[in-house]
């Protein structure tokens, strides 16, 4: 049923320009009824993209080829599970997903905040539906999945790419990411403007700003894993475009949750926050703009339109509006308080903001490096892999150092003295793991054994926190010391939260460092029976083996495993030949790993031979897999840190209630 | 084709009921102003923000001394100031009561409709 596809999709865009229109009027004259209207319409907005995603599922699910998205993204040999993920496999349902997405998050913002912030509220409704009419006029007039063709016998399939797991998840946890950075940042605008500058955006959008960060973070480490599984290059990560348009994001969001702190322990760094959160915004819908527009060649993109010229305008026109606006209400976020000393927590989360938005800004720079040139010069140049290597070392190092650092210092002042009692502990654990992997000769690599040397006193850091902090609880309430640990973090659910993600960053600092700097690489072209060495493996070249899917003839070639020895079994890698899309073939590859260690013996079949021979590349990754495993501290940090905590809503609901502002706190 | 343009004339329907709702529901509307808060109710807002920032800092500065990171010298020189902003926050608080009262006699008092 495309008619009614397109019908809604029609619905939903004049329901979201009345929501831009009759909420911005509504805000502007403060009409009620109007304002209400105007929800009501974002809400509608939200059930007729339902609907248009419905009838595109059920589509992709019958194969209804008549629709030239499903002839173009699905076959009939093509597995359910990825039948369905193709609904995001293409720019128009990825689109679709988009708006499902930011009209969902719309109605779930304005809902939860109805009562305890209506005036920002009547603000946010327009802003929401302003960006939401831009992906809706794109679904309507440019990228619409519900076009007809006649239909075809079988559809052209899928990416063999994006025929993996992690790709079902994958792009929905992005978008989850992306979209979710709209609520923040309509926040924001409707706070400047309704011209109301307290905290009440703060604490409507904070939850919402982590939990985006999160699915952002979890989104990418999951597309680390697709590449490192799929892509079969031997990396996780190679700074491409659309990697680096989910990173973006992602640091400045990351700066955000920092400086929001500063604002809201100080009153200071107003102006900052609504620059980091319209940033985290206009870089999410640039990375949109990368992804979707094949403007940037890509492992990642999958798709090349006409759609780059509309995004481009859209982001110059959210710029234009932000900056205007940020300007127009510079005197209502003037703070009342300075930094009063450049050793204090808040200076700390100061200089971290720093790096993390120049980090983010060069590789801003990095990536539209290829663009400007070609407007310029009429030939695109690449900035390669050293230029981001050079920065992340540049400020990922001090910003490892930094996340040891800030727990250590307390808010506002400290002196030297109170300084050198606090550090000494931390500093002698990282003193005492220097030297020893120095001994055991981690001094190979200078930005290894940096990194290394920092995780130690970030770990040594965290766990002192930790320690410290339950053995006041248990002197103060004579808890049980699991209680009292227990209710150490019930108390202070962000700052411990926060440590966890600490305690991730330095798991994936550890596995980057580990499976970059020490690994081991080797290629050779081996004859069944040949055997070749690295990192202490020796692995022997058995056989072919091919086997006959119903989408692809898979090729594999079986390797025997050894280490000082002792056998390890076999190991196939191979590739994928698919029927559909016809001729396209997949690098298949063999890993190995030693979940003890956390070390993977990862092999390529770069090409195989009609004669048997294959030529292959293998690495031995050591404690790559630290970074899947910070993947899970990860979300656990984040999960505490998202919790609600009754006590701090008890303490919003009383300030609310006494400053007589009808609302209830969250 | 006729099934689906039918369902998508329902849909159309119920989504202009959903916008027109608020107004079938009150034609006549007695008070069609968005409650927003006052003057007294920002500048109060203000100074909840400003006590609960302070208190807040007192109560880690003190966990932050009980756990050994705050040193004693550092605590009798932060101390004092915040509980100076703590303390001034309450007392610009303190005619709040005095104004609600007033204001809960006469809803008219406070200069904006509520609902």
């Amino acid at each position: 049923m495309p008619e009614l596809g397109r019908a809604a999709l029609v619905v939903s865009l004049g329901l979201i320009v009345y929501a831009l229109l009759a909420g911005a009027g509504a805000a502007a004259t403060r009409r009620r009824r109007l304002a209400v209207s105007a929800q009501n319409a974002l809400i509608a907005a939200f059930g007729s993209t339902l609907v248009a995603c419905v009838v595109l599922a059920v589509a992709l699910v019958r194969h209804d080829f008549a629709l030239t998205y499903v002839a173009d993204h699905t076959s009939r040999a093509l597995p359910t599970v990825y039948t369905l993920s193709a609904f995001w496999g293409g720019q128009e349902g990825s689109l679709l997903l988009w708006l499902l997405v930011l009209t969902g998050y719309g109605v779930l913002a304005v809902w939860l905040n109805r009562k305890r912030a209506r005036d920002l509220v009547v603000w946010v409704v327009p802003v929401i539906a302003g960006v939401a009419t831009f992906f809706s006029l794109l679904l309507v007039a440019v990228a619409s999945p519900f076009k007809t063709a006649p239909a075809p016998l079988d559809g052209a399939g899928l990416n063999p790419s994006l025929q993996n797991p992690y790709m079902v998840a994958h792009p929905p946890l992005l978008y989850l990411g992306y979209v979710g950075l709209t609520v923040p940042f309509a926040f924001a605008m409707g706070a400047l403007l309704s011209g109301r500058a307290d905290e009440r955006w703060i604490v409507a959008t904070r939850r919402w700003t982590l939990v985006a960060w999160t699915a952002l973070g979890i989104g990418q480490l999951l597309g680390a894993h697709w590449a490192y599984e799929e892509v079969g290059w031997g990396g996780y990560y190679a700074w491409d475009p659309v990697e680096n348009a989910a990173l973006m994001p992602w640091l400045a969001a990351t700066a955000y949750l920092h400086s929001v702190m500063i604002q809201e322990k100080r009153g200071m760094l107003k102006v900052w926050n609504v620059v980091l959160v319209s940033l985290a915004f206009c870089l999410s819908i640039f990375g949109t703009f990368l992804t979707r527009s094949g403007v940037i060649s890509s492992i990642h993109s999958f798709t090349q339109s006409s759609i780059g010229p509309w995004f481009l305008g859209f982001i110059c026109a959210v710029t234009t509006f932000a900056v205007g606006l940020i300007l127009f209400r510079l005197p209502l976020l003037r703070a009342r308080t300075r930094l009063e000393s450049l050793v204090s927590r808040e200076a700390t989360f100061l200089y971290n903001n720093l790096l993390l938005v120049a980090l983010c800004l060069t590789i801003l720079w990095g990536v539209a490096w290829p663009i400007l040139t070609e407007a310029v010069r009429g030939e695109a140049r690449v900035v390669g892999r050293p230029y981001y290597d050079f920065f992340l070392r540049a400020f990922g190092l001090p910003l490892l150092l930094l996340m040891g650092i800030g727990p250590l210092i307390a808010w506002r002042r400290a002196s030297i003295r109170g300084l050198g009692k606090t550090f000494a502990g931390p500093a002698l654990v990282t003193a005492v793991v220097g030297v020893a992997l120095l001994v055991l000769g981690a001094g190979s690599s200078t930005p290894g054994l940096v990194a290394y040397t920092f995780s130690a006193f970030v770990l040594a850091t965290i766990l002192l926190e930790f320690a410290r902090g339950t053995r006041a609880r248990h002197a103060l309430s004579s808890e049980s010391w699991p209680a009292a640990f227990s209710s150490l973090i019930a108390r202070n659910r962000r700052r411990y939260g926060g440590y966890v993600v600490h305690a991730a960053v330095v798991l994936l600092a550890i596995g980057v460092a580990g499976s970059s700097a020490y690994q081991h690489i080797t290629d050779r072209k081996l004859a069944p029976g040949q055997s070749l060495a690295v990192g202490g493996y020796t692995l022997t070249y058995r056989k072919l083996e091919e086997t006959k899917r119903a989408n692809a003839n898979e090729i594999r070639a079986v390797l025997d495993v050894r280490r000082g020895g002792d056998s390890l079994g076999t190991i196939k890698a191979g590739k994928n030949a698919y029927s559909a899309p016809a001729g396209q073939v997949s690098n298949e590859v063999g890993i190995r790993t030693n979940y003890l260690t956390g070390e993977d013996l990862f092999v390529i079949a770069e090409q195989v031979d009609e004669d048997g021979t294959v030529y292959f590349r293998v690495f031995v990754k050591p404690l790559v897999n630290l970074i899947w495993l910070a993947g899970f501290v990860f979300v656990l940090g984040s999960l505490i840190a998202l919790w609600p905590d009754a006590r701090e809503e008890r303490r919003l609901a009383l300030r609310y209630r006494e400053a007589g502002v009808s609302m209830t706190a969250r | 084709m006729t099934v689906a343009l039918v369902l998508a004339a329902l849909l159309a329907v119920a989504c202009v009921v959903a916008v027109a709702l608020p107004f079938l529901r009150e034609p006549v509307a007695r008070l069609d102003a968005i409650s927003e808060p006052d003057a007294i109710g920002r500048r109060q807002l203000d100074l909840a923000e400003r006590r609960d920032r302070a208190l807040a800092a007192l109560k880690e500065l003190e966990f932050d001394h009980r756990t050994g990171k705050v040193s004693d010298e550092d605590y009798r020189s932060l101390v004092g100031p915040l509980r100076r902003e703590a303390a001034e926050a309450l007392r610009g608080l303190e005619p709040r009561a005095a104004v609600s009262d007033a204001g809960a006699a006469t809803p008219a008092a406070r200069g904006r409709p509520t609902e």
